[in-house]
């Protein structure tokens, strides 16, 4: 077989296709935010004035955000000492961690949120009716494979032992070690960590929908219903976001040689 | 060296590793508190009656009308778009990979691929509602210009098709992410040692290609299948919840304040667990067979 020169004109049926598939959409949804909300005619910037202007747009971002910071540092707290503790004195465990960590992976949101309900009604509303402590708790449970897989990867790369080893002969404590030695060595798997957590939490719809806590996916859906053309811009803004994620997660991870992640939640 | 050789503590001192315990609990106490506690209660709950005690009363409910219905619809839905989305995930990724193909187009297409396969939800459900919604853009595109009238001709996108339209648009990335590195792994010598001995392209893949990668495309599709399975916030969203899926019947008993039995969604939800479990004892015996062709 003679060495091919170009590309083979099946390969360009399929990308073509492939690729107007996933475009049409995208600019589908930038040409519709364009539109004035009255005539439906082009072109005017007043949906995304709509939204800038829009005090539930601000209040229910500012919600997701925190509950997204929240959640980060609720799934590091617990992820990070266990996963530094397995990797130094219990090896043998990690495989029930992995296990353990995976679950939620294959629980549909759906499923989960139909337990955790029913577990928690008439537990105390400080935890049960807000969402910082309810929602949060249902986040850290999503965020779970994708914190063990970052994590795992990271004190994998690093020599756990050599380095406990070395900070306490010069007399560091244990939370010295963790912070100050353990830490910045795994700084870029914890970040990339953080980006998938973020981008799970501002993308959640089921688990908020179905417990009833103001989110900005639930203010999207609102405004989906009620607003065509100022959906469209947030709809492209929200997209903006999950790729501003992901692309962050490629850039952190890049040197590490980190595969893109799929995440649950969102569908 | 192994790690063990430095630290005679590791596998001797049985003092440490009954303290090495402890630093695990907050795991495991979680795990046990939002995972395993809300799964036990499903599971449970499936199977207890209105006024307390066992039945299996609510889970022979799910054999009837409208119940029965969701589970075909989402079965439906679910096959549909993990089949055709693997099919032409397959293409594309193959198609991206292949000789020939620039490497700008193939990076191009696994970073968006990573992207595309997150966009889910409300966003993607106003997407193609921007698209192929009544008013949308193709949609007014194909009347004008083209005099295709879609609404006119009975399409909707509100409903199973549409549903099934849209969850391929996170289904082809996620099949091309899963399948890349399998397509990597199909060498360029196989396919030039079969055209030197003859074979045909078609050959080539009826007799190399598809039964080398054939325990991954299967993987991927119980994958793809479980992912459809799940969603909820796409189909909830361009629907507004009218379509007959599970998890839109499940979300209606909570959001709809028709709470009258709650054993029921406790059900339904069991039901999900247990056609995703067949889904996964279907794949271990066909993967096996599978995996016989690539030794």
């Amino acid at each position: 077989m003679k060495p091919r020169r170009g590309m083979a004109p099946t390969a360009y049926f399929w990308l073509l296709a492939a690729g107007a598939y996933f475009f049409i959409p995208l600019l589908a949804t930038f040409l519709f935010s364009l539109k004035a909300n009255a005539t439906g005619k082009c072109c005017t910037a007043a949906s995304y004035t709509w939204v800038i202007h829009n005090g539930d747009f601000w209040h229910t971002l500012k919600i997701s955000v925190l509950l997204a910071l929240e959640t980060i540092v609720v799934s590091l707290l617990i992820f990070v000492p266990t996963i530094y503790w397995v990797h130094l004195k219990l090896p043998r465990l990690r495989p029930v961690v992995a296990f353990l960590a995976l679950i939620p992976f294959v629980v549909p949101p759906i499923v989960m949120v139909v337990g955790l309900l029913d577990v928690y009604r008439g537990t105390p509303s400080w935890f049960y009716a807000q969402p910082w402590g309810f929602l949060v708790a249902a986040y850290v449970i999503l965020a779970f494979p994708y914190m063990f897989f970052s994590l795992d990867a990271g004190f994998r790369s690093i020599d756990v032992h050599t380095l406990t080893e070395a900070s306490q002969s010069l007399g560091a404590s244990w939370p010295t070690t963790l912070l100050k030695v353990i830490l910045p060595n795994i700084r870029a798997a914890a970040l990339a960590a953080s980006f998938l957590t973020l981008a799970i939490v501002m993308g959640e719809f089921t688990i908020a929908n179905l417990a009833a806590f103001q989110t900005f996916p639930r203010f999207l859906q609102y405004v989906n219903e009620s607003q065509a053309y100022p959906a469209a811009a947030l709809t492209l803004m929200s997209f903006a976001l999950t790729w501003g994620a992901m692309l962050s997660l490629l850039l952190v991870g890049r040197k590490r040689g980190t595969r893109a992640a799929v995440l649950t939640g969102a569908r | 060296m192994a790690p063990e050789a430095l630290r005679p503590d590791v596998r001797s001192g049985r003092k440490r590793l009954s303290l090495a315990w402890l630093a695990t609990i907050p795991f495991f106490a979680y795990t046990l508190l939002f995972l395993f506690l809300p799964a036990g209660s499903v599971l449970l709950g499936a199977f207890k009656g209105v006024h307390g005690g066992y039945t299996l009363a609510n889970v022979r409910v799910l054999f009837d009308h409208p119940y029965v219905d969701a589970y075909k619809t989402s079965i439906e839905v679910s096959l549909v778009t993990a089949l055709l989305g693997g099919l032409i995930g397959l293409a594309t990724a193959y198609a991206a990979l292949r000789e020939g193909t620039p490497r700008w187009v193939r990076s191009i297409i696994t970073t968006f691929s990573g992207v595309a396969a997150n966009f889910g939800g409300i966003p993607l459900a106003f997407a193609f509602i921007a698209t192929l919604g009544s008013i949308g853009v193709a949609t007014q595109f194909l009347k004008n210009q083209l005099h295709i009238d879609l609404y006119g001709q009975g399409f909707t996108l509100f409903g199973k098709t549409g549903v099934e339209i849209v969850y391929l648009y996170f289904q082809l990335p996620l099949m091309i992410l899963v399948i890349a590195p399998a397509i990597d792994g199909l060498r360029q010598e196989w396919r030039e040692a079969s055209s030197n001995l003859g074979a045909s392209s078609w050959q080539f893949w009826r007799y190399v290609g598809l039964p080398v990668l054939m325990p991954s495309i299967l993987g991927a599709i119980i994958l793809l299948f479980g992912n459809a399975f799940a969603a909820y916030a796409t189909a909830y969203s361009l629907t507004s919840g009218t379509v007959n899926l599970v998890p839109i019947l499940i979300g209606a008993y909570y959001t709809g304040n028709v709470l009258d039995n709650p054993h029921l969604a406790q059900a339904l939800a069991f039901g999900m667990f247990v056609v995703l479990a067949v889904m996964m004892m279907a794949y271990i015996p066909l993967q096996r067979r599978a995996a016989r062709w690539a030794k």
